[in-house]
């Protein structure tokens, strides 16, 4: 969360509902809404570092806001992150543990635990498919984060069918 | 006579002879499916589904077992009475687009409603339609090779589609077909399927057999799995958002 904010702030200083609202703008409805107190929370943690400085504008009739605007430092860390090659998706799948472990417990069977896995992947895809049928044709940051979540869930299933095919 | 199955196969099997040594492909499947439904065909390669559907659509023969097609006996059929049964009853589209490469557009779709005896005006007026419903009534006068890809395929469903078959069977149709081709092409199985079409879709591709209302996963030629798939969204733990975790 830290760097997309200290992004946001590089183009303008805005106020924490306000970057909120831009990262549901930009990136859709496939992109988990973030949380506002963890908004506020890491924006409190970006201040405590030195990244970005808050003042105190006043409301009529309201609290007064705080507005966030990036310092120079905060600038440094956003510039080392976009310079830095980012780690590729590591396989930590959770459902690789249950499939290998839960035979030897005599919990489950594989076929079964294969097949549940198979139609949940296919129905998530299925509501990725929708999501996809209702985002804006010119968002294409939202399209795009979509299709490679359907890639990723493609890569799942054929990894299923590896699994189905190879683990005795 | 919505009670009878579109398709029904009982212990369907085929064993190939390679050098002498019989091959199992498909060893023992029981599939029905009832009007308007679209069940996809899943599973690894040389599991069997392509086997399968070719079977289901007299395009191989079985070894052994029944296939019955709108309540009819297939499987004993002469390949001339399959050939018959097929021009009434059954759109076939597969991976490579198989188009007449000598023949325009517009003929390779109005050819299968000729030779299924409808009149050369009901040709014209379905093949009008069907390319009008596919945005492909400007191509209708193109040799196959000047279309890409994607519209090729679209023709291919086009041509499946001229005789209103009673089943769709489609093997791999996105197989070959880029991110958006593929989009295009799943749209239209999903309208056809939305006005009632029956289809069994053999497909490797996870967008493609999300479309489906039921999917069947084969394995070393024989079923392991057959049910629905519902939404995610529903069951808790797993919604379209958890798949996406943007870090950072």
């Amino acid at each position: 969360m830290r760097q997309p904010l200290l992004a946001l702030l590089a183009k303008e200083p805005a106020h924490g509902y306000e970057l909120k609202q831009a990262l549901e703008a930009i990136f859709g409805s496939a992109y988990p809404s973030p949380n506002i107190g963890q908004i506020y929370v890491t924006l409190g943690r970006l201040e405590k570092d030195g990244y970005v400085r808050s003042v105190d504008v006043e409301q009529s009739n309201r609290p007064n806001k705080k507005v966030y605007y990036i310092t120079a430092a905060g600038r440094e860390a956003l510039e080392s992150w976009v310079d830095e090659p980012t780690e590729g998706p590591r396989v930590r799948d959770e459902f690789f543990m249950k499939l290998v472990l839960a035979p030897m417990t005599g919990l489950a069977d594989r076929m079964a635990l294969v097949n549940r896995q198979r139609r949940h992947y296919l129905s998530l895809m299925r509501d990725l498919r929708e999501l996809a049928e209702r985002t804006d044709p010119g968002n294409r940051v939202a399209l795009l984060l979509i299709e490679g979540a359907m890639l990723h869930l493609q890569a799942d299933l054929d990894w299923l069918e590896r699994c189905q095919e190879d683990l005795p | 006579m919505s009670g009878t199955p579109v398709v029904k196969a009982v212990n369907l099997v085929k064993v190939y002879q390679t050098g002498g040594l019989p091959v199992p492909a498909v060893r023992g499947v029981d599939l029905t499916v009832r009007a308007g439904e679209f069940v996809a065909i899943t599973g690894p390669s040389g599991s069997g589904k392509s086997t399968l559907i070719h079977m289901l659509g007299g395009l191989d023969t079985r070894t052994s077992g029944e296939i019955w097609l709108d309540g009819k006996r297939a499987d004993t059929l002469s390949e001339s009475g399959w050939a018959l049964l097929r021009r009434r009853k059954v759109g076939f589209v597969f991976q490579f687009f198989n188009l007449v490469a000598n023949m325009t557009v517009a003929d390779n779709v109005e050819l299968p409603a000729l030779l299924g005896g409808a009149s050369p005006r009901q040709a014209r007026e379905r093949r009008e339609y069907l390319l009008g419903e596919l945005g492909l009534a400007d191509r209708a006068g193109a040799a196959p090779a000047r279309l890409s890809g994607g519209e090729q395929q679209r023709v291919a469903l086009a041509r499946a589609l001229a005789n209103q078959p009673t089943l769709l069977l489609a093997d791999e149709p996105t197989g070959n077909l880029d991110s958006r081709n593929t989009r295009d092409v799943l749209r239209l199985l999903g309208r056809v399927h939305g006005q009632g079409q029956t289809i069994v879709l053999v497909t490797h591709d996870a967008r493609a057999a999300s479309m489906a209302d039921r999917v069947v996963s084969l394995l070393d030629g024989q079923i392991v799995d057959d049910g629905a798939i519902g939404s995610a969204r529903r069951r808790p733990g797993g919604t379209a958002g958890d798949v996406v975790e943007l870090r950072g």
